[in-house]
């Protein structure tokens, strides 16, 4: 059991704080004295080539940091969209990896890849250093003077200042700004979201009588339908469900078992592409596909109906499915029109499904948003003499911008607590930046009953100060924002406990697991029946539009996070890029082809990508991209479409009615993935949950013969200690992408930019292969992770002039760096492709300083330090790869040694592993019976990539099983 | 002599022992005309662009060329196997045709040679820059070393390098023992001090004595039975880079006797070129005469012939063996996206050939000149189609890429092609281009 550690005393951070308000330029200096000799052999390790300059060793060593030893820290991910419960990995000082907390029971220790690649985000160059008075540096006295002072006027002049933040889920910030609205009565708190809840919120108002989102249990559920709802990519919380959902998804020889899912979509989603059977509609068809199900479904069960218009969906094969698993089902939908979201109610109600699918009892609470108190309040801007923008962007992504804009040149205060200047914070007379996330003490209550806390992990690196500090000095309240959260855990929270300990010791205890977990016990609301004012939109004939948040960076929050844009879209594989997704049908219809720019309602230019499975009618495009400010790498990556969205009481993300026109322009896409069939080759094998259950051999028919012809010339390799392996469920892998961001982070994979991706020069060790089988309307969708499949029989090694890539005794076929002279043989010799080449000085590690390629300044003093001290950053000129994360493998045998034990099963995960939430990676030893991954190894699932070739891979895959009737 | 009665004679215009000397001596000391300075300076111009190219691709990485993670190589090795491919009909010519007493070689051989070397020159520039890291390129030579790492003799890219090296080296002392005699000859009619010193050193004091010309034959038949199992070796070991691979495409056993045909082939293609040039330009139409073009015209019917088969049998075998991916690497060669490299490839070293057949093109210069060309244009898509046709699609269809040249790939290529005219022209000026001594033993005495 890992040990969490408790963070450094939060008083001495906070006294620091305060003195360095007078002095501020002192802060880098003591940060350096701090963590000067973290950083000396960080230089030493991560620059072989570089002299260590300064080495400043302890004078008195801390009690709990060991040089070049990591500690975690529980801690909490919230960016206003997407919650997860975090531990920091603190490495000398710097925060370098961020991984699931295991303690957590919303993401059981997963992670997704904005969470891991937030990290980066803490050393981001382009973040705020200083307060700034109408663009002005300034510091913090002044700042606070001012401020004060024309809050203070506004007071006495009775007019209102606003507070605009997305929801906010941390009880101790509600009472700051309730501390805030004390001093200042006048003060409107205006909660806008991003990626609107609204319609869900509200119709679970009506239908309940409370504006929550319940407590969705995929787990419990034997069939799922969603609609338009992209649950394990960017849906409300996809890291919870993905776990939850893949529960019924991992299928053994001994469980032929598996939910069912169906996906009615107009775009094809994450979601939709792993969904055992999918349903394609035009986003204005939606509501009344949806009234359609719900009257089948109503008259089977002798209930009342409602009027709709007919439609071409077959919703009695549907119905029926769903009316079989009554109480064992759950119907999703992501829509942000109330009428559909009550009818929704109404059918999961039918089917008895509050309770026990669905329950109120936890509900989530990161989405709390209300779309008509934004509006009143952009229409009613002018009458605010103060705005303060809380963590929130609207001038990006809330569509009346022009108006806030015009609005805010009339407002004498305007604030913006921002982390980094984006199109908001450029156009506010006050920027009072806040610290990031990992410098910050926090508090969450992400669903009900559960809380956590987010811990500082490395002192503020500029002359910031977190948001709620800010409030609480500007509503005249004298006290440490940490101390402030004991206080209100003492009285808030402490109370609900059975309170066994003291305050203290619960106190630390929840710091060091980072979360606290409530029994409630309470009764599931009542229903209540709201449909007869529903009315039924009738289905449009024109093109359509549907609007959808980017897996990738989200709402666009983290636009400027080179990692993410990198990441390929786990669909279409496109990097650095949003684009309109159209169908087949309407690309032949409207000649386009992949690449042509098109101008949509004559406002905005975006390339065109013909995708397979997108509905006829309907267009999509990722939200996220072309922020016009967002550092080096956001900016003008892609084309905003926020402002598409009309801002009404209920965002719709889904629009009707809309043009297209041809322009001439051109824009050829940075995929990662050039071709999308397998052309019939046994790449991923499938068969169909009715075939496994028969024989769960069926599919994979070919691996018995294939072993049966093993022999070979040569001695075998003997492995006599250790055989790592592992194995991949491509039943469990939603290609959610997270793994490949935490590889990146964890092996230092550099970030090459557009330009490379473009040249297929992409770095990553690992990535997810996308195929599409069957009618291009309506492909199925198959996912496969590749990294290195360290095979036994490994082509690389043999063709190796200098021996540089090679073979170990446990297993690992290993790249020796320095030996390499980089003549790409192994790279053209292995059927996996796998390897990549350092085309150029990605990583400032060669010693000719002339040839670097860095376009997002990564290689930079400040984001340097996100570099993994533990794993060489490579030259230019060698190859690289998947190392089945070595350094790790290492870290934990010597710690076996140390406890003088032998290895357990488990203790070693790697990056990929440990980040996945779909559990679909299992790494471990082969020569141990008792392991996990041997276990999988035994199952008849169990294949290899391209076996025929005799490469022995030690990475085995298994089968991808659909719980579909069809062969 | 009975053999050269029986034949059309071999030099033409009756000359006389003095006659050749004469002839060959003449361009030495004779002032360059025009259109040799206008050659040199169009070679060097090239030459030179091929060098900053060279160096901006050791200086600022690999990351400037065209290739990428699917397909590693590209250019680099299609042109380091063209060349080396060129410099084969050198080593046939001077070893396996002089073990085989094929008298009508003698005319050809020194400059064939020379050619060997300058193409195996710019052969080897390509595998030293395609890699990563020049600088420790070292690390490929089993030298002894404190940190007992030893090089990988599995590997082929090594084999290529101690093959590449020794067939090096062979052909330089061949083509240079060959030399001795007859820069004895020019040392001795150079009249400034200063040539008649740079020959005197080049010439190792030849005088001629029946001992030098003892120990001169006996040299020369050595190193050409040295030289001759090389011709055989070098292309056999340069095919095994990709026969022993698992790529589909690469990995075929008909490889060694497929890539040494096809290297003679286009080795004689570049050598009628360069004759065909030089004989025109320097007036030696006596020595390279129409029955010397005809004799390697029907060298290039044999070993296009041979090269075509193996095509054909590639095919067969494609579909024979049954396996998926060798069957889809070669319908992708001529249907794919690369399809026009495939039939480029096809026309120019399979169909054109076999016109060469008809007596009256074997013995037109000028058809003999414009064939030159093509077959050379012929052997580089081979070796185009056979590296970067298989690479782009092989196993995993996720990974399959396009491959398009660099700017900076092909100015390196202009560049090689640049230092080979250059060391020719330099060559011509300052070497006999035909081997005097053994000419002369082909003509009667008189």
């Amino acid at each position: 059991m890992t040990k969490y550690w408790k963070s450094l005393d939060g008083n001495s951070i906070q006294k620091k704080e305060d003195k360095k308000e007078t002095k501020s330029p002192t802060n880098r200096r003591d940060f350096l004295k701090m963590f000067g000799f973290g950083l000396a052999s960080t230089f030493v390790l991560s620059r072989c080539e570089n002299a260590a300059h300064k080495a400043i060793p302890y004078l008195i060593k801390p009690e709990e940091i060991t040089p070049s030893m990591a500690n975690y820290y529980a801690s909490s991910f919230f960016d206003g969209d997407k919650f997860n419960s975090i531990l920091v990995k603190v490495l000398d000082g710097r925060p370098i990896k961020i991984e699931g907390n295991d303690l957590s029971t919303i993401s059981q220790g997963a992670t997704n890849s904005i969470t891991q690649a937030s990290i980066l985000s803490l050393y981001d160059d382009t973040r705020y250093r200083k307060p700034k008075i109408n663009g002005v540096d300034s510091n913090w006295l002044a700042v606070d003077d001012q401020i004060i002072h024309q809050l203070k006027k506004i007071k006495e002049e009775k007019d209102k200042i606003a507070i605009v933040s997305p929801t906010i889920i941390s009880p101790s910030t509600q009472k700051v700004i309730a501390n805030f609205k004390k001093q200042y009565p006048n003060t409107d708190h205006i909660v806008y979201d991003s990626i609107s809840a609204s319609a869900i919120l509200d119709a679970n108002k009506e239908s309940f009588g409370k504006r929550v989102v319940p407590n969705y249990q995929f787990d419990k559920a034997h069939v799922i339908v969603g609609i338009n709802a992209d649950f394990l990519g960017t849906w409300l919380s996809p890291v919870e469900y993905t776990k939850q959902y893949v529960q019924n998804r991992k299928v053994s020889d001994d469980n032929r078992k598996m939910s069912r899912h169906i996906q009615i979509e107009s775009g094809m989603s994450l979601t939709g592409s792993n969904a055992d059977e999918r349903i394609i509609i035009n986003s204005s068809e939606e509501q009344n596909v949806v009234a359609n199900l719900y009257n089948y479904i109503a008259k089977k069960l002798g209930k009342e109906k409602i009027s709709a218009h007919s439609t071409q969906v077959n919703v009695q094969k549907l119905g029926d499915e769903l009316i079989q698993n009554k109480g064992k089902s759950l119907i999703v939908c992501g829509t942000n029109n109330k009428e559909t979201q009550l009818l929704i109610n109404g059918i999961n109600q039918l089917l008895n499904n509050y309770g026990k699918t669905i329950s109120f009892t936890h509900s989530l609470l990161i989405k709390q948003g209300n779309d008509k108190q934004m509006l009143d309040f952009v229409n009613n801007l002018e009458s605010y003499k103060g705005v303060i923008f809380y963590d929130c962007n609207p001038i990006y992504d809330y569509s009346a911008n022009k108006k806030i804009e015009k609005a805010l040149k009339n407002i004498d205060l305007s604030i913006s607590l921002s982390t980094i200047p984006d199109e908001t914070s450029e156009l506010v007379n006050f920027v009072c930046p806040a610290n990031n996330y990992l410098e910050s003490w926090n508090d969450f209550n992400p669903k009900k009953g559960i809380y956590t806390i987010a811990q500082p992990c490395i002192q503020p690196i500029f002359d910031t100060r977190q948001e709620q500090e800010s409030l609480l000095k500007w509503a005249g309240i004298d006290k440490s924002y940490y101390n402030y959260i004991k206080d209100v855990w003492q009285a808030d929270i402490y109370s609900k406990t059975n309170r066994i300990f003291d305050f203290g010791n619960f106190w630390n205890k929840s710091l060091q697991d980072g979360i606290l977990e409530l029994e409630l016990k309470q009764a599931e609301p009542k229903y209540k029946y709201t449909l007869e004012s529903v009315k039924i939109a009738k289905p449009k004939p024109d093109l359509e539009l549907q609007l959808y948040e980017s897996v990738n960076v989200g709402s666009g929050k983290f636009a400027n996070n080179p990692w993410l844009q990198e990441l390929p879209d786990p669909v279409s594989k496109v990097t650095w890029d949003n684009y309109a997704a159209v169908s087949v049908a309407l690309a032949n219809e409207k000649n386009l082809k992949t690449g042509d720019v098109i101008k949509i309602n004559n406002t905005i230019e975006i390339p065109v990508l013909v995708q397979p499975g997108q509905a006829k009618r309907t267009i999509s495009i990722a939200l996220g991209y072309g922020r016009t400010v967002a550092g080096k790498s956001g900016k003008d990556i892609g084309a905003d479409v926020y402002q598409l969205i009309k801002s009404s009481d209920y965002r719709p993300y889904q629009l009707s009615n809309i043009t297209i026109e041809k322009t001439l322009g051109f824009r050829e896409f940075a995929t990662t993935q050039m071709h999308d069939s397998m052309e019939g080759r046994d790449i991923v094998r499938e068969t169909t949950l009715d075939k496994y259950d028969v024989n769960p051999e069926s599919g994979n028919e070919r691996h018995k013969e294939i072993e049966k012809l093993h022999q070979t010339l040569y001695k075998e390799y003997e492995y006599n200690g250790h055989h790592w392996a592992m194995a991949v469920d491509l039943n469990a892998c939603t290609g959610c992408n997270t793994c490949v961001a935490a590889c990146s982070i964890e092996n230092n994979v550099p970030i090459v930019g557009k330009d490379e991706v473009l040249k297929a020069h992409e770095m990553h060790w690992m990535r997810i292969d996308r195929y599409y089988a069957g009618d291009p309307e309506n492909p199925e969708v198959v996912r496969q992770p590749v990294m290195c499949q360290h095979c036994d029989n490994a082509p690389c090694e043999n063709v190796c002039p200098v021996g540089a890539t090679n073979h170990s005794s446990e297993g690992i076929n290993q790249m020796a760096y320095n030996r390499c002279i980089g003549t790409r043989y192994c790279n053209n010799n292995c059927p996996y492709k796998v390897r990549r080449f350092n085309w150029l000085d990605y990583n400032k590690a060669d010693a000719l300083g002339n040839n670097l390629h860095d376009p997002h300044g990564l290689t930079e003093n400040l984001p340097r330090m996100v570099l993994n001290p533990d794993v060489t950053t490579r030259a230019k000129g060698v190859i690289e790869k998947c190392s089945f994360c070595i350094q790790r493998i290492q870290e934990k045998k010597l710690k076996a040694k140390l406890e003088n034990r032998t290895l357990q099963d488990g203790d070693i995960k790697t990056a990929c592993q440990q980040a996945c939430p779909a559990n679909a990676i299992v790494f471990g030893d082969l020569n141990d019976k008792n392991s996990e991954v041997y276990k999988l190894f035994k199952q008849q699932r169990r294949y290899h990539l391209l076996e025929e070739l005799h490469t022995l891979p030690s990475v085995g895959y298994l089968t991808k099983v659909r719980n579909n009737k069809k062969s | 002599m009975s053999e050269i009665s029986t034949r059309e004679e071999l030099i033409k215009g009756n000359k006389g022992l003095k006659d050749i000397t004469d002839d060959v001596f003449s361009p030495i000391v004779a002032k360059p005309n025009k259109l040799w300075f206008l050659g040199l300076l169009l070679a060097a111009s090239a030459a030179a662009i091929g060098i900053i190219a060279i160096v901006l691709t050791v200086w600022k990485g690999i990351g400037l060329w065209g290739v990428n993670k699917t397909i590693g190589w590209g250019w680099s090795i299609t042109n380091f196997v063209w060349w080396v491919g060129i410099g084969h009909a050198g080593t046939f010519i001077s070893a396996i045709l002089l073990l085989f007493r094929q008298k009508w070689r003698t005319s050809i051989n020194r400059s064939a040679e020379a050619m060997t070397i300058f193409a195996v020159i710019c052969a080897g520039l390509f595998p030293l820059i395609h890699m990563g890291r020049l600088l420790l390129g070292f690390f490929i030579f089993p030298y002894p070393n404190t940190r007992d790492v030893w090089v990988n003799f599995n590997s082929p890219l090594l084999w290529d390098v101690f093959a590449i090296t020794t067939y090096f080296l062979v052909s330089l002392i061949f083509w240079y023992v060959g030399l001795i005699p007859d820069l004895g000859t020019i040392r001795d009619r150079m009249k400034t001090k200063f040539k008649k010193a740079f020959y005197r050193i080049l010439s190792f004091g030849w005088t001629g004595s029946a001992k030098h010309w003892q120990r001169f034959e006996v040299v020369s038949f050595t190193l050409a039975g040295l030289a001759a199992p090389l011709v055989l070796s070098v292309h056999t070991i340069v095919s095994f880079d990709f026969a022993t691979s698992v790529i589909p495409g690469w990995h075929t056993t008909i490889f060694p006797p497929y890539f040494v045909s096809g290297a003679i082939f286009s080795g004689f293609a570049m050598v009628l070129t360069l004759m065909i040039i030089a004989r025109k330009t320097m007036n030696l139409q006596d020595y390279i005469t129409i029955n010397h073009i005809e004799l390697m015209n029907k060298i290039i019917i044999l070993t296009g012939s041979i090269v075509g088969i193996a095509y054909l049998t590639e095919l067969f075998m494609a579909w024979y063996s049954g396996v998926e991916y060798e069957l889809f690497a070669f319908i992708n060669r001529a249907t794919g996206p690369y399809w026009w490299a495939y039939w480029i490839m096809m026309t120019c070293n399979v169909v054109s050939p076999q016109l060469f057949w008809f007596k009256k093109l074997r013995r037109s210069v000028g058809f003999t000149f414009f064939m030159s060309i093509v077959i050379n244009i012929g052997m580089w898509f081979e070796r185009f189609v056979i590296i970067v046709t298989s690479l782009h699609r092989d196993y995993l269809p996720s990974s399959w890429e396009m491959y398009k040249p660099s700017i900076v790939e092909i100015a390196i290529f202009v560049g090689t092609l640049g230092i080979f005219f250059t060391l020719f022209l330099l060559f011509v000026r300052l070497f006999p281009v035909i081997a005097m001594a053994e000419v002369k033993t082909t003509i009667k005495n008189k």
